[in-house]
């Protein structure tokens, strides 16, 4: 009785969104202020991983929305957060894509960053308290 | 510039992805371990059962 009530005024305190925007704006990060070591550095490898494998097969960064696809690709793009902002500050990945394994990069890129979400999201259902 | 083949940025994209779903999916991490462990097995499982079904359409 006594452990849940302190769980309740440790879930209740602070910046509730705090967790979600962290792991948003850099992998993993989410779970490292809620102090899931582990978990967070999976996540953080994964996502980095993937990014970079995108990068280095010159995968295509979006930067604007051109059409509906473009839109979508641009979207999943922004879920990388700063490794987005970083790629686009440095210039890297392929401005078009003309060889196989650039699509293949592309995808990588914008796959990464749509996993980021669900990870800020867990982040964000741990801090809440919805899962443990 | 990196090339992998088809199959290996498969079984790059199945890895960091299944790694996530049972990180995210689950609560325990035996049940973590399980999850992914299936997430990856159903993404390489199927790619390659889809890569016979076209092979043998295409024939």
């Amino acid at each position: 009785m006594a452990s849940e009530q302190n769980k309740d005024a440790s879930v209740d305190k602070g910046f509730i969104y705090l967790p979600l925007i962290a792991g948003w704006l850099v992998p993993g990060a989410g779970h490292f202020l809620l102090r899931k070591w582990g978990r967070g550095a999976l996540i953080a490898v994964s996502i980095v991983g993937m990014f970079g494998l995108g990068i280095a097969m010159q995968g295509k960064i979006y930067s604007g929305a051109h059409d509906v696809l473009d839109l979508l690709g641009l979207v999943g793009d922004l879920g990388n957060g700063l490794l987005f902002v970083l790629s686009r500050i440095l210039g890297l990945g392929a401005e078009q894509v003309q060889v196989t394994t650039a699509d293949y990069g592309t995808r990588f890129i914008v796959v990464s960053g749509l996993l980021n979400v669900i990870s800020a999201v867990d982040a964000h259902n741990l801090r809440t308290g919805r899962k443990f | 510039m990196l090339h992998p083949s088809h199959f290996a940025a498969l079984v790059l994209f199945a890895l960091f992805a299944s790694v996530i779903f049972g990180i995210t999916q689950r609560e325990t991490p035996p049940r973590m371990i399980r999850y992914g462990i299936y997430c990856f097995v159903l993404f390489v499982g199927s790619a390659i059962v889809l890569s016979w079904l076209m092979f043998l359409i295409a024939r």
